[in-house]
């Protein structure tokens, strides 16, 4: 062989750059994922403009309905999507691998949160664009704070997602990550305002992670106001998940 | 003992504890139990032992893998546990089980992970030489053992590393396979690579080691070259001759009884194949002829072979399945 031993590893920047598209684009081309990321919310968007479920909430329907969307767009590719693809990555010996590599463990993850973050700003754009057919008008002055609380919601998620993926058989992170979004997506307070659900959950959904993304949201895209308690909710199932997940993380 | 410089790899009493296990009522079990070893450049060293002796736990603390419990790991003069990039580019990491994204295929996973190295190897001379253009268009689940082993090899070497670790790298290999990756692996050697590798099969220590490390129950049992330890008395009586086996074919069925003294081994291991194992004497030898001139046999064929690699392990670490 010709080649002289001896490398020297590329710019951090770029590594993690690298990797956050590689797994994007692993991501996207995943026809499950795919389906969970863009079809499946697209169907509830179209679903809650065409049915009365979201009359009489202070704005119309597809204005209540696409903040709801959005958070859960961040729940399928932060916590089910992230939580799959990282949950098989480690049965297969894929994260101990990489952690070898240059970009190692930190690396790994940073790259990780930024696939989430490139397939979520991918879902905003097309939620966007055909919400905007659908006509919706989200008030301007909740855009950027929306944007915010969007990441914030995925950086929750993504956690949340780790941690499952860490610390079970990737066959139960499948299970457990795909059920805990059709529970949460129909009744944690996500999509369906609090309001509109059930007694009981009504007093629950505040609390989590689903119901305060939720909130937050629609407070900020259809009325152009923070929603302080909704927030701190969220930072603190952030910051619990992400403390969780990395004490309980286990590579392999 | 060589200069540091010469180095890549050196093992200190390792000591890695495991657990709490359920099925130790709570305790943790010792999976190594100070192993100490040195890995130089430009040398193949290898780790030999039965499943379950601790050589990849000790490799996967000497890569960072897994936190030690005691004792010093110097890879590359650093200490692997506080890891940077820099240290993680020099070092070429083959993993037991592969490691590689099923759903990938191979070149534009090779090319992702060279991404990760400022200067990689040239990707088009590597996928030749290790036949990856043959099988390119396969995602990584549908290929075969043999494929997998080199891609994961082509992968582990990308950033023209100095140190390589490569846990038992030839599972699942063909014949073919085999010959492109232990090519490679002896000219790499010559390119001053620094090459560590584990396996529990004979042939491999014998076909590439420069230096073995037989390892058992976590712990070093013997070392040397492959002919230090094939010539190794394992009796502690130093005065006791070396055990040979002298293997012959002549027609089946013969029974032997007294023609040796005690402490040597007949059998027959297909119908008219015989090994005879021990310290062979030439008396023994003697009687033995005397024995068939007397019959009026003649072997169909006639050997005396040194032990193997095979039999120095087995005597070492006992030859009870465990």
């Amino acid at each position: 062989m010709n080649e002289t031993l001896g490398g020297a590893p590329a710019p951090l920047f770029r590594r993690i750059a690298l990797q956050g598209g590689y797994e994007a684009l692993t991501m996207i081309r995943n026809g499950e994922q795919l389906i969970l990321a863009i079809v499946l919310p697209l169907l509830a968007l179209v679903g809650l403009t065409v049915t009365p479920l979201l009359d009489g909430l202070g704005g119309s329907r597809v204005d209540v309905a696409v903040p709801g969307i959005l958070a859960l767009c961040a729940m399928s590719t932060g916590f089910t999507g992230q939580g799959i693809s990282t949950g098989f990555d480690r049965r297969y010996g894929v994260l101990r691998f990489l952690s070898t590599t240059p970009l190692g463990r930190t690396g790994l993850i940073a790259g990780k949160i930024l696939a989430v973050l490139a397939v979520l700003a991918l879902q905003v754009l097309v939620i966007g664009s055909v919400a905007a057919i659908l006509g919706w008008q989200p008030n301007p002055a909740g855009l950027l704070p929306g944007l915010v609380l969007l990441v914030m919601g995925g950086a929750a998620f993504t956690a949340l997602g780790l941690l499952v993926a860490g610390t079970v058989r990737p066959e139960a992170t499948l299970a457990i990550t795909n059920l805990l979004w059709i529970l949460l997506g129909a009744l944690g307070g996500i999509v369906i305002p609090a309001e509109r659900l059930p007694g009981p959950a009504q007093h629950v959904v505040h609390f989590l992670p689903s119901g305060a993304l939720g909130e937050a949201l629609r407070d900020a895209l259809l009325h152009g106001g923070v929603n302080t308690p909704a927030v701190l909710v969220l930072l603190l199932w952030a910051a619990l998940a992400g403390a969780a997940a990395t004490r309980w993380f286990k590579w392999n | 003992m060589q200069s540091p410089q010469s180095t890549v790899l050196s093992i200190d009493g390792l000591v890695k504890d495991v657990g709490p296990l359920p099925a130790l009522d709570g305790k943790m079990l010792r999976v190594v139990g100070g192993l100490s070893l040195v890995a130089e450049r430009g040398k193949v060293t290898a780790l030999l032992g039965a499943n379950g002796a601790g050589k990849t736990t000790t490799i996967e603390c000497a890569q960072g893998l897994q936190k030690r419990t005691g004792g010093t790991i110097s890879l590359l003069g650093q200490d692997p546990d506080a890891a940077d990039a820099g240290l993680r580019s020099r070092v070429g990491v083959m993993l037991q089980d592969g490691g590689l994204p099923p759903s990938a295929r191979p070149i534009p996973l090779l090319r992702h992970i060279a991404g990760m190295y400022r200067d990689p190897w040239a990707l088009d001379e590597l996928i030749q030489r290790l036949g990856i253009d043959t099988f390119s268009r396969t995602s990584v689940r549908r290929l075969s053992g043999g494929q997998k082993q080199r891609l994961a090899l082509a992968a582990a070497l990308v950033g023209r590393p100095e140190a390589l670790f490569l846990d038992e790298p030839s599972a699942g290999l063909d014949p073919q396979s085999r010959n492109i990756v232990f090519e490679l692996i002896t000219e790499l050697r010559s390119a001053g690579m620094g090459i560590i590798l584990t396996t529990h099969l004979m042939d491999d220590a014998q076909r590439l080691a420069d230096y073995v490390y037989i390892i058992d129950a976590g712990r070093n049992v013997a070392e040397g070259t492959v002919a230090q330890l094939l010539q190794r008395n394992v009796s502690p009586d130093p005065s006791q001759p070396h055990i040979r086996t002298l293997l012959f074919e002549a027609r089946p069925g013969l029974d032997f009884t007294g023609v040796f003294p005690a402490g040597i081994d007949v059998r027959e291991s297909r119908a008219g194949s015989y090994s005879v194992t021990g310290a062979l004497s030439p008396e023994d030898l003697a009687a033995l002829t005397a024995w068939w001139a007397a019959r009026g046999i003649m072997p169909g064929s006639l050997s005396l072979e040194a032990r193997s690699l095979e039999d120095v392990f087995l005597d070492i670490s006992g030859r009870d399945i465990r």
